[in-house]
Protein backbone atom coordinates (compact mmCIF):
# COMPACT_ATOMS: atom_id res chain seq x y z
CA UNK A 1 0.00 0.00 0.00
CA UNK A 2 1.04 3.32 -0.78
CA UNK A 3 1.38 5.66 1.70
CA UNK A 4 0.69 8.96 1.42
CA UNK A 5 1.49 12.39 2.63
CA UNK A 6 -0.77 13.63 5.80
CA UNK A 7 -1.16 17.32 4.07
CA UNK A 8 -0.91 17.05 -0.02
CA UNK A 9 1.86 19.12 -1.62
CA UNK A 10 1.05 22.50 -3.15
CA UNK A 11 1.61 20.32 -6.49
CA UNK A 12 -0.49 17.42 -5.77
CA UNK A 13 -3.12 19.74 -4.68
CA UNK A 14 -3.23 21.54 -7.78
CA UNK A 15 -3.36 18.72 -9.43
CA UNK A 16 -5.98 16.78 -7.80
CA UNK A 17 -4.06 13.59 -7.37
CA UNK A 18 -3.06 11.72 -3.89
CA UNK A 19 0.52 12.80 -2.87
CA UNK A 20 2.69 9.79 -1.71
CA UNK A 21 5.33 9.74 0.69
CA UNK A 22 8.08 10.01 -2.19
CA UNK A 23 6.52 12.38 -4.21
CA UNK A 24 9.12 14.22 -6.11
CA UNK A 25 7.84 17.65 -5.94
CA UNK A 26 6.74 18.26 -2.18
CA UNK A 27 10.04 19.42 -1.01
CA UNK A 28 9.96 22.29 -2.68
CA UNK A 29 6.26 22.78 -3.17
CA UNK A 30 4.86 23.18 0.31
CA UNK A 31 0.83 23.42 0.61
CA UNK A 32 1.67 26.65 2.57
CA UNK A 33 2.36 28.25 -0.96
CA UNK A 34 0.27 27.13 -3.46
CA UNK A 35 1.61 30.29 -5.88
CA UNK A 36 4.45 28.94 -5.95
CA UNK A 37 3.43 26.01 -7.68
CA UNK A 38 1.04 27.04 -9.65
CA UNK A 39 3.59 30.26 -11.19
CA UNK A 40 6.53 26.84 -12.09
CA UNK A 41 3.77 24.32 -13.38
CA UNK A 42 2.01 27.73 -16.05
CA UNK A 43 5.54 27.76 -17.40
CA UNK A 44 7.20 24.36 -17.64
CA UNK A 45 4.76 22.40 -16.74
CA UNK A 46 4.20 19.78 -13.49
CA UNK A 47 5.50 17.12 -15.89
CA UNK A 48 8.93 18.95 -17.38
CA UNK A 49 9.56 19.97 -13.24
CA UNK A 50 9.49 16.52 -12.20
CA UNK A 51 11.70 15.30 -15.12
CA UNK A 52 13.62 17.98 -14.51
CA UNK A 53 14.01 17.68 -10.60
CA UNK A 54 14.74 13.41 -11.05
CA UNK A 55 17.38 13.96 -13.30
CA UNK A 56 19.46 16.11 -10.45
CA UNK A 57 20.90 14.69 -7.20
CA UNK A 58 18.78 15.75 -4.12
CA UNK A 59 21.02 18.28 -2.75
CA UNK A 60 20.60 20.03 -5.89
CA UNK A 61 16.86 20.00 -5.91
CA UNK A 62 15.77 22.78 -3.72
CA UNK A 63 18.44 25.39 -5.84
CA UNK A 64 16.66 23.71 -9.16
CA UNK A 65 13.14 24.44 -8.06
CA UNK A 66 14.10 27.85 -6.69
CA UNK A 67 15.52 28.93 -10.09
CA UNK A 68 12.80 27.81 -11.98
CA UNK A 69 10.49 29.32 -9.74
CA UNK A 70 12.78 32.85 -10.06
CA UNK A 71 12.55 32.38 -13.66
CA UNK A 72 8.73 31.52 -14.03
CA UNK A 73 7.93 34.63 -11.94
CA UNK A 74 9.87 37.01 -14.42
CA UNK A 75 8.43 35.25 -17.29
CA UNK A 76 4.49 35.79 -16.05
CA UNK A 77 5.57 39.26 -15.06
CA UNK A 78 7.27 39.66 -18.45
CA UNK A 79 5.58 37.45 -21.23
CA UNK A 80 7.98 38.42 -24.02
CA UNK A 81 11.01 38.40 -22.80
CA UNK A 82 10.80 37.07 -18.83
CA UNK A 83 14.25 36.70 -17.40
CA UNK A 84 16.65 37.28 -20.34
CA UNK A 85 15.33 41.03 -20.20
CA UNK A 86 17.23 40.87 -16.99
CA UNK A 87 20.68 39.41 -18.80
CA UNK A 88 20.06 41.69 -21.57
CA UNK A 89 20.18 44.95 -19.08
CA UNK A 90 23.34 43.96 -17.04
CA UNK A 91 25.01 43.11 -20.33
CA UNK A 92 24.28 47.00 -21.32
CA UNK A 93 25.12 48.11 -17.88
CA UNK A 94 28.49 45.93 -18.32
CA UNK A 95 29.32 47.64 -21.91
CA UNK A 96 28.65 51.12 -20.21
CA UNK A 97 30.59 50.69 -16.82
CA UNK A 98 33.18 49.69 -18.50
CA UNK A 99 33.61 52.16 -21.32
CA UNK A 100 33.03 54.51 -18.60
CA UNK A 101 35.99 53.16 -16.57
CA UNK A 102 37.89 53.49 -20.36
CA UNK A 103 37.17 57.39 -19.89
CA UNK A 104 37.94 57.80 -16.50
CA UNK A 105 41.53 55.59 -17.12
CA UNK A 106 42.09 58.15 -19.94
CA UNK A 107 41.82 61.12 -17.90
CA UNK A 108 43.85 59.98 -15.15
CA UNK A 109 46.31 59.50 -17.50
CA UNK A 110 46.34 62.68 -18.96
CA UNK A 111 46.42 63.83 -15.52
CA UNK A 112 49.71 62.04 -15.07
CA UNK A 113 50.91 63.79 -18.16
CA UNK A 114 50.17 67.11 -17.16
CA UNK A 115 52.26 66.69 -13.78
CA UNK A 116 55.09 64.83 -15.80
CA UNK A 117 55.31 67.86 -17.86
CA UNK A 118 54.84 70.11 -14.95
CA UNK A 119 57.85 68.17 -13.54
CA UNK A 120 59.95 68.92 -16.46
CA UNK A 121 59.31 72.34 -16.82
CA UNK A 122 60.01 73.21 -13.29
CA UNK A 123 63.64 70.59 -13.65
CA UNK A 124 64.80 72.72 -16.88
CA UNK A 125 63.97 75.73 -14.44
CA UNK A 126 65.30 74.67 -11.77
CA UNK A 127 68.39 73.59 -13.98
CA UNK A 128 68.95 77.22 -15.61
CA UNK A 129 68.76 78.79 -12.30
CA UNK A 130 70.99 77.38 -10.89
CA UNK A 131 73.68 77.45 -13.58
CA UNK A 132 73.18 81.29 -13.30
CA UNK A 133 74.06 81.41 -9.58
CA UNK A 134 77.81 79.33 -10.25
CA UNK A 135 77.88 81.60 -13.08
CA UNK A 136 77.28 84.78 -10.51
CA UNK A 137 79.20 83.21 -7.99
CA UNK A 138 82.13 82.49 -10.56
CA UNK A 139 81.78 86.02 -11.30
CA UNK A 140 82.75 86.80 -7.68
CA UNK A 141 85.23 84.57 -7.04
CA UNK A 142 83.32 82.31 -4.68
CA UNK A 143 82.06 79.26 -4.69
CA UNK A 144 83.07 75.62 -4.32
CA UNK A 145 86.59 76.82 -3.54
CA UNK A 146 85.70 78.70 -0.97
CA UNK A 147 84.19 75.97 1.18
CA UNK A 148 87.22 74.08 0.78
CA UNK A 149 89.72 76.44 1.32
CA UNK A 150 87.69 76.90 4.62
CA UNK A 151 87.98 73.42 5.14
CA UNK A 152 91.66 73.60 4.91
CA UNK A 153 91.90 76.57 6.88
CA UNK A 154 89.91 74.74 9.90
CA UNK A 155 92.33 71.67 9.51
CA UNK A 156 95.40 73.61 8.44
CA UNK A 157 95.18 76.96 10.84
CA UNK B 1 5.13 29.30 -43.02
CA UNK B 2 2.54 25.65 -43.00
CA UNK B 3 2.38 23.99 -45.94
CA UNK B 4 0.98 20.18 -46.29
CA UNK B 5 4.47 19.64 -47.86
CA UNK B 6 6.43 20.49 -45.39
CA UNK B 7 5.64 20.84 -41.44
CA UNK B 8 7.39 22.95 -39.30
CA UNK B 9 9.77 21.61 -36.70
CA UNK B 10 7.22 21.39 -33.97
CA UNK B 11 4.56 19.20 -35.71
CA UNK B 12 7.64 16.96 -37.33
CA UNK B 13 8.56 16.48 -33.90
CA UNK B 14 4.90 16.16 -32.72
CA UNK B 15 4.09 14.29 -35.42
CA UNK B 16 1.12 15.98 -36.36
CA UNK B 17 -0.27 17.75 -39.55
CA UNK B 18 1.11 20.90 -39.89
CA UNK B 19 -1.83 23.01 -40.39
CA UNK B 20 -2.07 26.48 -42.39
CA UNK B 21 -2.50 28.47 -39.09
CA UNK B 22 0.46 26.44 -36.88
CA UNK B 23 1.17 29.02 -34.55
CA UNK B 24 4.98 27.74 -34.55
CA UNK B 25 5.58 27.45 -37.88
CA UNK B 26 6.47 31.00 -38.23
CA UNK B 27 9.01 30.59 -35.66
CA UNK B 28 10.26 26.99 -35.71
CA UNK B 29 11.15 26.13 -39.54
CA UNK B 30 11.83 22.69 -40.78
CA UNK B 31 15.74 23.29 -41.25
CA UNK B 32 15.83 23.87 -37.25
CA UNK B 33 15.16 21.24 -35.07
CA UNK B 34 16.85 21.29 -32.22
CA UNK B 35 15.47 24.86 -31.46
CA UNK B 36 12.20 23.76 -30.98
CA UNK B 37 13.26 20.24 -29.26
CA UNK B 38 14.99 22.37 -26.68
CA UNK B 39 12.08 24.32 -26.14
CA UNK B 40 9.29 21.42 -25.52
CA UNK B 41 11.61 19.65 -23.73
CA UNK B 42 12.13 22.51 -20.96
CA UNK B 43 8.46 24.25 -21.78
CA UNK B 44 6.19 21.98 -23.52
CA UNK B 45 4.94 21.91 -26.35
CA UNK B 46 1.42 23.17 -24.66
CA UNK B 47 2.93 25.79 -22.44
CA UNK B 48 5.09 27.24 -25.21
CA UNK B 49 1.73 27.85 -27.45
CA UNK B 50 -0.58 29.31 -24.71
CA UNK B 51 2.13 31.49 -24.28
CA UNK B 52 2.33 32.61 -27.51
CA UNK B 53 -1.59 32.66 -27.86
CA UNK B 54 -2.06 35.24 -24.97
CA UNK B 55 0.57 37.44 -27.25
CA UNK B 56 0.30 40.11 -30.05
CA UNK B 57 1.77 38.83 -33.30
CA UNK B 58 4.76 41.30 -33.66
CA UNK B 59 5.76 40.58 -30.00
CA UNK B 60 5.94 36.31 -30.53
CA UNK B 61 9.00 36.51 -32.57
CA UNK B 62 11.02 37.72 -29.48
CA UNK B 63 9.03 36.11 -26.98
CA UNK B 64 10.40 32.47 -28.74
CA UNK B 65 14.03 33.54 -28.91
CA UNK B 66 14.13 34.40 -25.43
CA UNK B 67 12.31 31.30 -24.83
CA UNK B 68 14.98 29.51 -26.35
CA UNK B 69 17.26 31.53 -24.58
CA UNK B 70 16.22 30.02 -21.49
CA UNK B 71 15.61 26.89 -22.55
CA UNK B 72 19.75 26.67 -23.74
CA UNK B 73 20.31 28.06 -20.38
CA UNK B 74 18.37 25.76 -18.73
CA UNK B 75 20.16 22.63 -20.60
CA UNK B 76 23.51 23.76 -20.23
CA UNK B 77 22.98 24.32 -16.39
CA UNK B 78 20.13 22.08 -15.00
CA UNK B 79 20.37 23.59 -11.63
CA UNK B 80 20.70 27.21 -11.68
CA UNK B 81 19.69 27.99 -15.70
CA UNK B 82 19.08 32.00 -16.66
CA UNK B 83 19.53 32.52 -13.08
CA UNK B 84 23.45 31.07 -13.22
CA UNK B 85 24.10 33.71 -16.05
CA UNK B 86 21.99 36.41 -13.81
CA UNK B 87 24.73 36.13 -10.51
CA UNK B 88 27.43 36.42 -12.94
CA UNK B 89 26.95 38.86 -14.54
CA UNK B 90 25.50 41.09 -11.36
CA UNK B 91 28.98 39.99 -9.84
CA UNK B 92 30.87 40.94 -13.32
CA UNK B 93 29.04 44.73 -12.49
CA UNK B 94 29.38 44.99 -9.06
CA UNK B 95 33.30 44.47 -9.65
CA UNK B 96 32.88 46.94 -12.27
CA UNK B 97 31.25 49.49 -10.04
CA UNK B 98 34.16 49.33 -7.78
CA UNK B 99 36.67 49.52 -10.73
CA UNK B 100 34.72 53.05 -11.41
CA UNK B 101 34.68 54.20 -8.12
CA UNK B 102 38.59 54.10 -7.64
CA UNK B 103 39.05 55.39 -10.71
CA UNK B 104 36.48 58.38 -10.27
CA UNK B 105 38.26 58.92 -6.52
CA UNK B 106 41.67 59.58 -8.18
CA UNK B 107 40.19 61.62 -11.15
CA UNK B 108 38.87 63.93 -7.83
CA UNK B 109 42.31 63.53 -6.38
CA UNK B 110 44.12 64.84 -9.21
CA UNK B 111 41.80 67.27 -9.66
CA UNK B 112 42.46 68.53 -5.99
CA UNK B 113 46.09 68.69 -6.62
CA UNK B 114 45.59 70.76 -9.53
CA UNK B 115 43.27 73.40 -7.80
CA UNK B 116 43.42 73.36 -3.92
CA UNK B 117 41.45 76.91 -3.77
CA UNK B 118 38.59 75.76 -5.93
CA UNK B 119 38.52 72.58 -3.85
CA UNK B 120 34.97 73.81 -2.21
CA UNK B 121 33.21 75.04 -5.10
CA UNK B 122 34.86 72.02 -6.65
CA UNK B 123 33.25 69.65 -4.39
CA UNK B 124 29.69 71.79 -4.84
CA UNK B 125 29.82 71.13 -8.38
CA UNK B 126 30.83 67.36 -8.33
CA UNK B 127 27.95 67.21 -6.08
CA UNK B 128 25.53 69.43 -8.01
CA UNK B 129 26.85 67.29 -11.32
CA UNK B 130 26.13 64.21 -9.27
CA UNK B 131 22.72 65.00 -8.30
CA UNK B 132 21.78 66.24 -11.76
CA UNK B 133 23.28 63.00 -13.26
CA UNK B 134 21.35 60.85 -10.10
CA UNK B 135 19.13 58.88 -12.28
CA UNK B 136 21.96 57.89 -15.21
CA UNK B 137 24.43 56.87 -12.44
CA UNK B 138 21.94 55.15 -10.78
CA UNK B 139 21.44 53.22 -13.83
CA UNK B 140 24.78 52.86 -14.76
CA UNK B 141 26.28 51.62 -10.94
CA UNK B 142 23.22 49.46 -10.42
CA UNK B 143 21.53 51.14 -7.25
CA UNK B 144 18.33 49.78 -8.65
CA UNK B 145 17.52 46.77 -6.59
CA UNK B 146 16.92 44.76 -9.39
CA UNK B 147 20.15 44.09 -9.74
CA UNK B 148 21.79 43.84 -6.54
CA UNK B 149 20.73 40.96 -5.92
CA UNK B 150 18.18 38.21 -6.86
CA UNK B 151 15.12 38.56 -4.43
CA UNK B 152 15.03 36.48 -1.38
CA UNK B 153 11.43 35.47 -1.56
CA UNK B 154 12.38 33.14 -4.57
CA UNK B 155 14.74 31.47 -2.86
CA UNK B 156 14.35 28.96 0.31
CA UNK B 157 18.03 28.36 0.46
CA UNK B 158 20.28 29.46 -2.58
CA UNK B 159 23.88 28.11 -2.86
CA UNK B 160 26.23 31.15 -5.16
CA UNK B 161 25.27 30.09 -8.95
CA UNK B 162 28.70 31.66 -10.06
CA UNK B 163 30.42 28.98 -8.41
CA UNK B 164 28.29 26.56 -11.10
CA UNK B 165 28.60 28.13 -14.33
CA UNK B 166 31.86 29.43 -15.50
CA UNK B 167 31.45 30.87 -19.38
CA UNK B 168 28.01 29.38 -20.97
CA UNK B 169 25.88 32.31 -20.91
CA UNK B 170 29.06 35.84 -19.94
CA UNK B 171 29.97 36.26 -23.36
CA UNK B 172 26.72 35.97 -25.30
CA UNK B 173 24.94 38.93 -25.98
CA UNK B 174 21.13 38.74 -27.30
CA UNK B 175 19.29 38.99 -30.47
CA UNK B 176 22.88 38.77 -32.59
Amino acid sequence: MISNNPTRCAACRFLRRRCPQDCVLAPYFPSSNPERFACVHKIFGAGNITKMLEQLPVHLREAAADSMFYEASLRVEDPVYGCVRIISQLQHHILEAQSEILKTNGQIASYIAQQQLQQQQQNVVDGASYQQDMQISEYLGVGSDVQTLANDSYFHP
Amino acid sequence: MGSGSSPCASCKLLRRRCAKDCIFAPYFPSDDPHKFAIVHKVFGASNVSKMLQELPIHQRGDAVSSLVYEANARMRDPVYGCVGAISFLQNQVSELQMQLAVAQAETLCFQMQQDPVALPTQIDQHQHHHQHQDHDQKSLLLSNSDFNSIPHQYFSSFASPSNVIQDPLKRESLWT
